[in-house]
């Protein structure tokens, strides 16, 4: 555990003094979520690190239960206590540690300086009020805007995320709306106070492929509009691709591999990456048995000791089932450093290099 | 519950769809021609729903929310209109007793004792020689009133000490809980037996709040199960992560989307705290003369019954007549509100 941490602090250190100019504006350091359950200890956050700057777009990669979600409902301060405990870490945003503020502090941050967007807009939207009213309570909760101006602010957030006839819809139940046309009703909710931080926890996993397509595009272009910082959780290595201009993948609770996110695609440095990457299917391998990463997911009562992939890894040797691998800065095979990456991987060398 | 929700799409392709086979079914034998131009006109359709549909709703079909869904079924159910009907008139007779009848049901002539229906007199006189029709007209008002207010009184209490115990959770949701467990265990006929014997001077309200100290863990359960429910929807973590504090989220998003159950329970409820008025009159420890309740006229009846059956038949009547309506409003709004049955 020593040594990681200290490996940890190198790694985070050294993206500091890279942003000495503009501070991040979020930065998650060692961050640590439990959840007691009647089974038992459910870890499912160890000691994660990653840091967002203002315009910038961070991918947070990982299976279901790899804890990318709870990661950023702590930051978001909307873990389910009990369960769930976030117990070591600081969570830094605009300068000043989350974790120790009020809970009324926090909530009047939600919202008006960061904002999340769910994966299915139909279950995140109430039933039984109009989007309009659910648009303009932003406003009215935050800003004590009028009733009256709220609707109208509605009206313009609905024709900024692309609303045909918002007009008319601002007084239409959620049920009304196509899956697409609910996820940027959402979007907009989540813009409405201009924040500085968005978390999207998939938002495009419930839309079908076309309108994927055209909701992370609004969603890019509303982002370099405010110059918003922008984590986006997903599972999806497509969709991560065309937005994000960093990656972090998850396993078991701690980041494995972090890269710019066409060196991650190009030379992915941990094994569990390489076997996300092996099991999309490409055209140029048809007929071909695709690649899956044997065994499941770990139980995350029961998180193997070692490296928690080392079950699945093909690399695996005695090693990984008895030293947790810290994040090694990865360079290139003369040592050159390859700046903001990292990997999780007692073999790092061997899996990028050879 | 978003399930609760009439999960209908726009509708516009629907209608297209039915448009069209009901235009096959009008014509049975086709020309290969008509069959061509029918196709034509579905791919037309077809465009045409596709472009309603990203431009905007139609106003062939406004889809409905729930509140609007189950008032289109209720007006069609025919035991919501048979009992609204009842109530509507039971609530006249309640509030204007006078419309109905100008005879005063306290001034009782003895001379005129157990004497069946006579003119003037359609339901005869009771044993002290009142006009029974009168007391059955003014019976009205105490069986409708405790209904009504011990029906808001307990919906009020349960719906908070249970909407509190379900948001919160925790030691808040044991304590309340628990609390609720113990009025639930007293049995009710018992209680007032226990309880409303020692109060000397019973009006309406002492028993109403009586019904509802013993009454409201019933909603309280009903309620603290729907919200509950509600609180882990997905619309609530979202209204959260926006900023929404306590007070908003349990009112504006979790009250609104549990308040179902607890108006099913509560209708249904309001008929049986009729009769549990009336079964207290009769047991002698609830309303009292000259308060004129039907309870009282049944329990003086029942001696005489062999010899004047009309002193016991008509309050009885009245009364059974009045738990009907409300538990058939009770049922049709349960239909109309509980998505299960959809």
């Amino acid at each position: 555990m020593g040594i990681q941490t200290s490996e940890i602090t190198a790694v985070v250190g050294r993206d500091r003094t890279a942003d000495s100019e503009d501070a991040p504006l979020l930065q998650v350091r060692d961050l640590h979520v439990e959840f007691r359950t009647r089974d038992g200890l459910a870890k499912a956050v160890n000691g994660v690190n990653y840091s967002v700057r203002a315009g910038e777009t961070l991918a947070i990669l990982g299976e279901s239960g790899s804890g990318k979600s709870v990661s950023s409902q702590a930051v978001m301060g909307i873990l389910d206590s009990p369960p769930g405990f976030v117990t070591g870490g600081e969570i830094i945003f605009k300068g000043q540690d989350l974790l120790k503020l009020h809970s009324e502090q926090r909530r009047k941050i939600r919202g008006t300086q960061m904002a999340m967007i769910f994966q299915d807009a139909l279950s995140s939207l109430n039933p039984v009020h109009t989007v309009g009213t659910q648009l303009g309570e932003m406003y009215r909760v935050h800003a004590g805007t009028s009733k009256k101006d709220a609707k109208v602010k509605a009206i313009e957030l609905m024709e900024r995320v692309g609303i045909p006839a918002a007009k008319e819809r601002v007084n239409q139940y959620p049920h009304q709306f196509s899956g697409g046309m609910r996820q940027r009703i959402m979007i907009a909710m989540a813009l409405a106070l201009e924040p500085d931080l968005i978390i999207a926890d998939e938002p495009t996993t419930a839309l079908d492929v076309t309108v994927q397509a055209q909701v992370m595009e609004l969603l890019a272009d509303l982002q370099a509009e405010y110059n918003m910082g922008l984590i986006l959780i997903t599972h999806d290595l497509g969709v991560v691709a065309d937005v994000a201009d960093k990656i972090a993948v998850m396993y078991a609770g701690r980041i494995v591999e972090t890269a710019p996110v066409h060196e991650l695609y190009k030379r992915p440095a941990h094994p569990y990456t390489r076997g996300l990457l092996d099991s999309i299917p490409r055209l140029d391998q048809k007929g071909q048995e695709l690649y899956a990463i044997k065994g499941l997911p770990p139980n995350l009562l029961r998180i193997p000791s070692g490296c928690a992939f080392n079950p699945r890894c093909p690399m695996a040797q005695e090693i990984c089932r008895s030293e947790v691998p810290p994040l090694h800065a990865v360079t290139e095979a003369d040592g050159t450093p390859l700046p903001g990456r990292g990997s999780a991987c007692h073999f790092w060398k061997e899996t990028i290099h050879g | 519950m978003p399930d609760q929700q009439p999960n209908k799409p726009d509708g516009v392709p629907d209608d297209a769809n039915t448009e069209l086979s009901s235009a096959f079914a009008q014509t049975p034998t086709l020309g290969a021609m008509e069959v061509e131009g029918m196709l034509e006109k579905e791919d037309l359709h077809h465009a045409e729903a596709q472009s309603s549909e990203s431009v905007g709703i139609t106003d062939r079909e406004v889809p409905r929310s729930l509140w609007q869904d189950a008032w289109r079924e209720l007006r069609r159910n025919p035991v919501f209109l048979i009992s609204g009907v009842l109530i509507i008139f039971l609530v006249t007779v309640a509030f204007w007793p006078g419309l109905f009848d100008s005879t005063d049901p306290l001034s009782c002539n003895l001379a005129n004792s157990q004497q069946g229906p006579t003119s003037g007199h359609p339901f005869g006189f009771d044993t002290q020689g009142c006009d029974v029709y009168a007391r059955t007209v003014h019976g009205a008002r105490a069986s409708i009133t405790v209904g009504v207010f011990a029906t808001l009184g307990t919906a009020l209490l349960g719906t908070i000490m249970g909407g509190l115990a379900g948001f919160f959770g925790g030691w808040i949701d044991a304590v309340v809980s628990r609390i609720a467990d113990i009025f639930f265990g007293i049995p009710i006929l018992l209680g007032g037996l226990v309880f409303l014997s020692v109060i000397p001077s019973r009006s309406v309200w002492i028993v109403v709040a009586f019904i509802v100290v013993l009454g409201w863990p019933q909603i309280a359960r009903i309620a603290r199960g729907a919200v509950i429910t509600a609180r882990q929807q997905d619309y609530v973590t979202a209204a959260r992560a926006l900023g929404a504090g306590n007070s908003r989220l349990m009112l504006r998003h979790i009250l609104p989307n549990a308040l179902a159950p607890i108006i099913v329970v509560a209708t249904i409820a309001l008929g049986t705290y009729i009769s549990l008025e009336a079964t207290l009159s009769y047991l002698g420890v609830g309303l009292k003369p000259p308060t004129v309740s039907w309870g009282i006229d049944i329990s003086s009846a029942a001696d005489t019954f062999r010899n004047a059956p009309h002193m016991l038949l008509f309050p009885a009547g009245a009364l059974c007549i009045t738990i009907l309506a409300f538990i058939m409003l009770g049922d049709a709004v349960r239909d109309a509100l509980d998505p299960k049955l959809r």
